[in-house]
C-alpha cells in the first residue's frame, strides 16, 4: 500500500540540477568579480603577476579570513561576535607576557590558543548562559579584552619572540605558499565541511532561521551557540598567533579594527547579517577579493584609509544592491 | 425588536462590499460583503481559517483588499494605512492586546492623538485628566499614571477599550475580547457592549462562543473559507443554524474516525504543576488512542503540553512512559523517550521558514539518517519522500523552501517532521487552525491511521466538531486545571462548553 | 528603599554616591564643588552624545558611526575657521550640527527605505566618515594655531562661574526632557522600540520614526565635533576614535535597553556621569588610566546583566490564585 501512495504523488528531491543552482549562486557573482579585479589588477600593474608578490599579498586577508570562517557560523546562527580583534591583542599580550617569563615556542602556541578559548567561553557564557544579546556582551568584552592589555602593556611594546615562533608568520611551506595561507586553505575546507557535511552545522543553519523551532525540534541550541563562540575566540588566538610571529612584537592596538573588516568580509562573501545563509567558499572568494583589492590599491599607492572607505562602501553595498534589485525587479 | 427595526432602516456605519484578498498560495477572502449599523452589534462568526483575521486587517487598514470597496458613511473610500482607517473611527481591540508595556495607561490610551498644549507640546495634565474619565466610563478603577506592564490582562482590556472610546472611534472591532476574561469580567465586558451601543458605535463582534452572541448581538454575518455564507438578525436564527452555516455540513459525518482498539497505557501524568501556569494535572493515555484536550483559549493547555517536552519546567509532577519514569529537560530528551509536540504556532515553533522542505523534516532525525555526525544526503531524501507522500504532500521539489509552500502544506511537513522521528506519543496542538479545507481533512485522516498503527495521540483543540469527530475521550482545562473528563459516548458540544466555561451544570 | 532601588534612576544616583565617596575616602579633595563641577564640565560632550544615541536605541536601533561623525563634523568646523578666521562661531557651530545632521539622515535613510540592519549600516558609514576626514584634510592636523581665539574660547568662556560647555549640556538635556516626554516624536520612540507592531496599529510610521532618531543622534554628534575640536583645540582623523563604545556604555548603563523602547533621559546622563567619574577618578586614586578601557567594558557588562534581570519578562499567569499573588 505504501508503495501506491509513493507512486500517487511523487515530488522530486531537487527540481535544478547542480549546474543551474551554480549559476544562480551568490558565490558565482563573486568568482566573477574576482576575475574582473585580477584581470583589472594585471593591467594596472606590471608587479601584480610576480608569484612572490601575490605570495605577499595573501598576507593581508589570511589572519582575516581565518576568524572569517568562524565569524561566518556565528553570523549564520544569528549572533555576532564584536570582540574577535580585541581577543588578538590579549592574546597576544599574554603570550608576550609568557615570552618574559621564559616560555618556548610550543608553550606559547598553547597559551595562546587557551587565551582565546577562555575569551571566546567568557562571551559564550555571557549570551547563552545569561541569555544576554550578544551585540552588546560583545560591545563590552571588545573594551574589556583589549582593555587588559592596555592593563598589561599600557604604552610598552613586547618583543623578543623566538625564532622558532616567527615562522608561524614568515615561513614557507613550500616555494611560494606561506604556512599561514596553507592554513587559510586548510581551515577553509575544514569549516566548509564543519557547516556544510556535518549535523552541526545543519543546526546552525536550523538556528539561525527559526530558533525557537529548532529548539523544539531538539537542537541543542545553548550548546551548537556556545561552541560557536568558543570558536571565534579560538580562531582569533590562531590569527594572533600569525599576526604576532610576523609582526614580531606586541602592542595593545594591534589588530585595531579588525572586527569590522572581518565582518564585512563576512557579509561580503554572501552570509546573511540577520542570519540564516551563507556559504564558506564565499567568505574564502570574499577574502581574495579583499585581498586583491588591498593589495591593488597598494601598487598603485592609494593610503589605507581610502581603502577602507572602499571597504564601507563595500559593506553598504553588497547588502542594498540584492534590496534594490529585487524592488525593482517587483515593481515592473 | 425596536432595535432591530431601526437598524435596518438605517445607514451602515461602514459596508465592505466584493472584498477579495489572496496570499501567495492562499484565497483568504473571495468577495464578501459587510453592513456595520451604528447602534447595533453585528457578530461574525466562522471556524478558524474562515476569514475572520484577514477581514480585520483589512478594516484596520493594514492589509489592502485586491478588489471590492469600503464604504463609510455611503462614501467610498481607501485605508491604505493604519492610520487612515483610524482617522475614519474604525478601531480594533485584538485577541492579545496589542500595546505598549513600557508606556503609562493614560499613553496607552492616547498615543498618537495626545491632548496638546497651545505651544504643541502634550498636555500630560489634561491626557491623564482625560484617560481618568474614559477608563471611569468603561468601569475601570485604574490611576493612568501607572506602567501598562504592572496591569493584569483583563485590566488592559479595559484599557484598549478606552482607546477605542478615545479615538471617538464610530467602529469598534472586538477580536475574541472575552476569551482570556473570567466569569465575572465576562460580565463587565457585556455592559460595556451595551454602553457603547446605546452611544451609537457600530460594533463587530468576533466570538466562538454561541452563549454571548446570543446574548449581546442584534446580527450576525457566518464566513466560510474565506466566503460570507450567511447573515441575517440574530433574533430569526437558532444556534444549530449558525453551527450548520459555520460547518457546511453536519458534525461528526466527515471526520474519518477509524475503530481502533484501545491498548495498554502508554503515557502516565501524575502531579505536573506550575507556578504560574497549570496544576494537578494527571491522566492516563493509551496505546491506539486519541485523548482530546478541550478548553477556551489561554486555558493553559499549550503551556502544560510545552512543560511535557522539557521547553519548561514544572514544579512538580512525574511522567510514566510504558511504567517507566522518564525525567524529560528538553525536546531534545523528548524526542529520545518517544514523546513529540507538533506545536500551535506553526510559523514560529514549527517550521524552519527559509530551509528547504527535506532538511525540515530530518532536523530531529539527523541521528539516524547520518553518520559519525557527517550528514548524508540520499538518506535525508529518503526519509522526507517516505513521510511526505504519506501524508499527501503537494509541493513542486522536496529542496523547496517551506515558505513557499500553503499552511496546510506546511502543516503536512511539520507532522511528517515528527513523525519521521518514529515517536510513541504523539502530541498535536490546534493541528487544523488556520488550513484549508481539504489539507485538514486530510490531516485529521492521517491522525486516525496513526492511532490504528498504535501510536497514542494528544490533540489540543480549541474547535468543538474537531474535538467531538476526532477524540476517544477528552480533558477539559480551564484555568490552568482540569475541569472535566468525558468519554467519547457521553461527549456533547454542551457539556464541552460548560466545562470549558465553569458554567455549572445545575444553573 | 525598596521602591527606591526599584527606580533605576535612583539607583544610579546611590551607585554614583557611592563610588564618589569611595574616591573621597583615597583622595578627599575630590569631592569639592570646584572638582565636581569640572568633572561634570569634562563630562558634557560625552552626555549630549549619549542623549542622542539614546533616541537611536529606544527605536531598537544602533549608532555606531556618532563618534566619526563628531570627527568629521568637528574637522570640518576647524578647516572652516582655519580658512576663514573671520566666520563667526554660531555660524560654523550652524554648520556642524547640519552637516551632522545630514551623516545621520544618511544612516537613517539606509536603515528605513533599504531595511540594512542599523548595525551594518552604521559600521559601513563609520569607516566611510573616517575616511572622509582624511581625503578631505589630506591626513594633517589643523593645531591650536591655525583656529582662531574665538573659535577655541568659546566652550571655556565662564558664565555665573561654570564654563560655557557645561552651560550647553544643561541646555541640551532640558531640550531632551521636553521633545522625549512633551512631543510626539519623542512618545514615538519609545512606541517603535516598545513594540513596533503596536505602533503600526496606532498609525506611527516605524521607519519615519527611526530617520527621526538617526537625524537627532547626527545633529548631535555634528554639535559635539565642534565642541570637542574646540576644547581641545585640535582636530585629526583619528579624534574620539573608539568613543562611541564609551557612548553605548554610558546609554546601557543609563538603564537604556539595547532591545528597544525602555530608557529615559536622566538615565543616559547618569549612565554618562558614572564613566565620567570613573575616567577622571583614576588618576588621582592612583589607579593607571590605562585601565580605563576595561573598566568600561567590565561596567557595560555588568549592566546589560542588572538590565537583563530587571526587563526578564513574566511568564504567563493562567492560574488565578497565582494572578492574585503577583498583582
Amino acid at each position: 500500500m505504501a508503495e501506491t501512495q509513493m507512486v500517487a504523488r511523487h515530488i522530486p528531491d531537487r527540481l535544478e540540477g547542480r549546474g543551474a543552482r551554480l549559476v544562480k549562486s551568490w558565490e558565482t557573482l563573486l568568482v566573477a568579480v574576482a576575475l574582473a579585479i585580477f584581470l583589472v589588477n594585471s593591467f594596472a600593474s606590471p608587479y601584480f603577476l610576480d608569484p612572490w608578490n601575490l605570495s605577499d599579498a595573501t598576507f593581508n586577508f589570511t589572519e582575516k579570513a581565518m576568524i572569517a570562517f568562524a565569524m561566518a557560523l556565528v553570523i549564520i546562527s544569528g549572533e555576532i561576535d564584536l570582540s574577535v580583534a580585541s581577543v588578538i591583542a590579549l592574546t597576544s599580550t599574554v603570550m608576550g607576557y609568557a615570552v618574559q617569563l621564559g616560555f618556548d615556542t610550543p608553550a606559547l602556541v598553547l597559551i595562546g590558543l587557551a587565551t582565546g578559548l577562555l575569551c571566546g567561553a567568557f562571551n559564550g557564557l555571557l549570551v547563552t548562559g545569561l541569555g544576554l544579546p550578544s551585540i552588546v556582551v560583545t560591545i563590552g568584552t571588545m573594551s574589556l579584552f583589549r582593555g587588559l592589555s592596555f592593563v598589561i602593556l599600557g604604552d610598552q611594546a613586547f618583543t623578543g619572540y623566538p625564532a622558532s615562533f616567527s615562522w608561524f608568520g614568515q615561513g614557507y611551506v613550500w616555494w611560494v605558499f606561506s604556512f599561514e595561507f596553507c592554513l587559510f586553505l586548510a581551515l577553509a575546507i575544514l569549516y566548509g565541511v564543519v557547516l556544510h557535511k556535518t549535523n552541526f552545522g545543519r543546526a546552525v543553519y536550523a538556528i539561525g532561521n527559526n530558533q525557537t523551532a529548532a529548539l523544539f525540534s531538539g537542537v541543542r541550541v545553548g550548546r551548537v551557540k556556545f561552541v560557536l563562540f568558543l570558536l571565534t575566540g579560538l580562531m582569533a588566538a590562531v590569527a594572533s598567533i600569525c599576526l604576532t610571529a610576523r609582526l614580531g612584537s606586541t602592542r595593545p592596538s594591534i589588530a585595531l579594527g579588525w572586527e569590522l573588516e572581518v565582518v564585512t568580509m563576512v557579509v561580503l562573501g554572501g552570509v546573511n547579517i540577520l542570519g540564516g545563509s551563507g556559504t564558506i567558499p564565499g567568505v574564502v572568494l570574499a577574502a581574495l577579493i579583499m585581498g586583491m583589492v588591498t593589495f591593488g590599491f597598494g601598487l598603485l599607492n592609494v593610503p589605507g584609509i581610502v581603502m577602507s572607505i572602499f571597504i564601507g562602501l563595500l559593506l553598504i553595498s553588497v547588502i542594498a544592491l540584492p534590496i534594490l534589485y529585487r524592488r525593482f525587479r517587483g515593481s515592473r | 425588536m425596536l432595535q432591530d427595526t431601526t437598524t435596518s432602516r438605517m445607514k451602515p456605519a461602514i459596508a465592505l462590499e466584493g472584498i477579495s484578498k489572496t496570499f501567495p498560495g492562499v484565497r483568504a477572502l473571495s468577495e464578501v460583503s459587510l453592513a456595520l449599523y451604528p447602534g447595533s452589534v453585528t457578530a461574525l462568526v466562522g471556524e478558524n481559517g474562515a476569514g475572520k483575521s484577514t477581514l480585520v486587517k483589512i478594516l484596520t487598514g493594514i492589509y489592502q483588499p485586491d478588489e471590492g470597496s469600503i464604504r463609510v458613511d455611503g462614501a467610498e473610500t481607501h485605508f491604505p494605512t493604519a492610520n487612515a482607517a483610524a482617522k475614519a473611527g474604525v478601531t480594533a481591540i485584538h485577541q492579545e492586546t496589542v500595546l505598549f508595556d513600557e508606556l503609562s495607561v493614560a499613553e496607552n490610551i492616547f498615543l498618537g492623538h495626545a491632548p496638546r498644549t497651545r505651544l504643541g507640546l502634550i498636555d500630560w495634565r489634561r491626557m491623564n485628566a482625560d484617560a481618568r474619565a474614559l477608563l471611569a466610563r468603561v468601569g475601570a478603577d485604574l490611576d493612568p499614571s501607572i506602567r501598562l506592564r504592572d496591569l493584569g490582562i483583563a485590566s488592559k482590556h479595559l484599557v484598549a477599550i478606552a482607546r477605542a472610546l478615545s479615538i471617538d472611534a464610530r467602529v469598534v472591532i472586538m477580536d475574541e475580547p472575552t476569551a482570556a476574561l473570567s466569569h465575572k469580567e465576562i460580565h463587565e465586558l457585556y455592559e460595556l457592549v451595551d454602553r457603547l451601543k446605546a452611544d451609537g458605535k457600530a460594533i463587530l463582534f468576533i466570538s466562538h462562543k454561541f452563549d454571548e452572541i446570543f446574548r449581546i448581538a442584534d446580527r450576525y454575518t457566518v464566513f466560510r473559507d474565506g466566503r460570507m455564507v450567511g447573515e441575517g438578525l440574530i433574533s430569526e436564527t437558532t444556534q444549530d443554524d449558525l453551527v450548520r452555516l459555520m460547518v457546511g455540513r453536519d458534525v461528526g459525518q466527515v471526520f474519518p474516525k477509524q475503530d481502533v482498539a484501545i491498548g495498554e497505557p502508554v503515557l502516565t501524568v501524575s502531579g505536573y504543576r506550575h507556578p504560574t501556569e497549570f496544576e494537578d494535572i494527571h491522566f492516563e493515555l493509551r496505546r491506539g488512542e486519541i485523548l482530546g484536550f478541550y478548553g477556551l483559549v489561554g486555558a493553559g493547555r499549550s503551556e502544560f503540553m510545552q512543560s511535557l517536552i522539557g521547553i519548561t519546567k514544572p514544579s512538580a509532577g512525574a511522567i510514566k512512559l510504558h511504567g517507566e519514569i522518564k525525567v524529560i529537560r528538553s525536546p531534545a530528551e523528548a524526542i529520545a523517550a518517544g514523546i513529540v509536540y507538533v506545536p500551535e504556532e506553526r510559523g514560529r515553533q514549527g517550521a524552519i521558514i527559509g530551509l528547504p522542505i527535506f532538511q525540515n523534516v530530518t532536523l530531529p532525525s539527523l541521528s539516524r539518517t547520518s553518520r559519525a555526525g557527517f550528514l548524508r544526503m540520499a538518506e535525508e531524501f529518503a526519509l522526507a519522500r517516505d513521510y511526505t507522500s504519506r501524508l499527501d504532500l503537494r509541493a513542486a521539489s522536496l529542496d523547496q523552501d517551506v515558505g513557499t509552500l500553503s499552511g496546510g502544506n506546511q502543516q503536512k511537513v511539520v507532522i511528517a517532521k515528527w513523525l519521521a522521528t518514529r515517536p510513541k506519543v504523539i502530541i498535536l496542538d490546534e493541528p487544523t487552525k488556520g488550513i484549508d479545507i481539504g489539507s485538514k481533512a486530510a490531516v485529521h485522516a492521517f491522525m486516525s491511521e496513526l492511532a490504528a498503527s498504535g501510536l497514542s495521540v494528544i490533540m489540543v483543540s480549541s474547535e468543538i466538531p474537531e474535538i467531538m469527530g476526532m477524540a476517544d475521550r477528552v480533558i477539559v482545562m480551564r484555568e490552568g486545571r482540569i475541569a472535566g473528563r468525558f468519554e467519547r459516548a457521553e461527549l456533547t458540544a454542551e457539556k464541552l462548553v460548560r466545562a470549558a466555561a465553569g458554567i455549572e451544570e445545575a444553573a | 528603599m525598596k521602591v527606591l532601588l526599584k527606580n533605576r534612576e535612583m539607583l544610579l544616583v546611590v551607585a554614583i554616591a557611592l563610588l564618589v565617596a569611595l574616591i573621597a575616602l583615597r583622595f578627599p579633595p575630590f569631592v569639592t564643588p570646584r572638582n565636581l563641577a569640572n568633572v561634570y564640565n569634562d563630562t558634557s560632550i560625552l552626555i549630549i552624545l549619549a542623549l542622542g544615541q539614546m533616541a537611536v536605541i529606544l527605536t531598537r536601533c544602533i549608532d555606531l558611526s556618532m563618534a566619526a561623525n563628531l570627527a568629521l563634523s568637528g574637522m570640518v568646523a576647524a578647516m572652516l575657521n582655519a580658512a576663514m578666521p573671520g566666520l563667526p562661531i554660531p555660524l560654523i557651530i550652524l554648520v556642524a550640527m547640519a552637516l551632522g545632521a545630514v551623516l545621520g539622515a544618511i544612516n537613517g535613510l539606509l536603515v528605513w527605505k533599504l531595511d540594512i540592519p542599523p548595525i551594518v549600516v552604521t559600521l559601513g558609514t563609520l569607516t566611510i566618515y573616517r575616511g572622509l576626514i582624511f581625503l578631505l584634510s589630506g591626513g594633517a592636523w589643523i593645531n591650536a594655531h591655525q583656529m582662531s581665539d574665538a573659535f577655541k574660547a568659546l566652550p571655556r568662556t565662564a558664565f555665573l562661574g561654570f564654563p560655557l560647555l557645561s552651560w550647553l549640556s544643561l541646555v541640551i538635556i532640558a531640550l531632551m526632557v521636553v521633545v522625549m516626554r512633551l512631543t510626539p516624536p519623542g512618545r514615538a520612540f519609545f512606541a517603535v522600540g516598545g513594540n513596533p507592531h503596536a505602533a503600526v496599529y496606532t498609525g506611527i510610521d516605524v521607519g519615519r520614526t527611526r530617520f527621526l532618531a538617526y537625524c537627532l543622534s547626527g545633529t548631535l554628534a555634528g554639535l559635539s565635533g565642534y565642541l570637542w575640536v574646540s576644547r581641545y583645540a585640535v582636530a585629526y582623523v583619528d579624534i574620539a576614535a573608539g568613543f562611541e563604545l564609551d557612548i553605548i556604555a554610558a546609554c546601557v548603563i543609563g538603564g537604556v535597553s539595547i532591545a528597544g523602547g525602555i530608557g529615559s533621559v536622566g538615565g543616559a546622563v547618569l549612565g554618562a556621569l558614572f564613566l565620567g567619574v570613573i575616567k577622571n577618578a583614576l588618576p588621582v586614586v592612583n589607579i593607571s588610566p590605562f585601565a580605563q578601557m576595561a573598566i568600561s567594558g567590565t561596567v557595560i557588562i555588568i549592566a546589560v546583566a542588572v538590565n537583563a534581570r530587571a526587563e526578564k519578562r513574566k511568564g504567563r499567569v493562567i492560574l488565578r490564585k497565582a494572578e492574585a499573588a503577583h498583582g
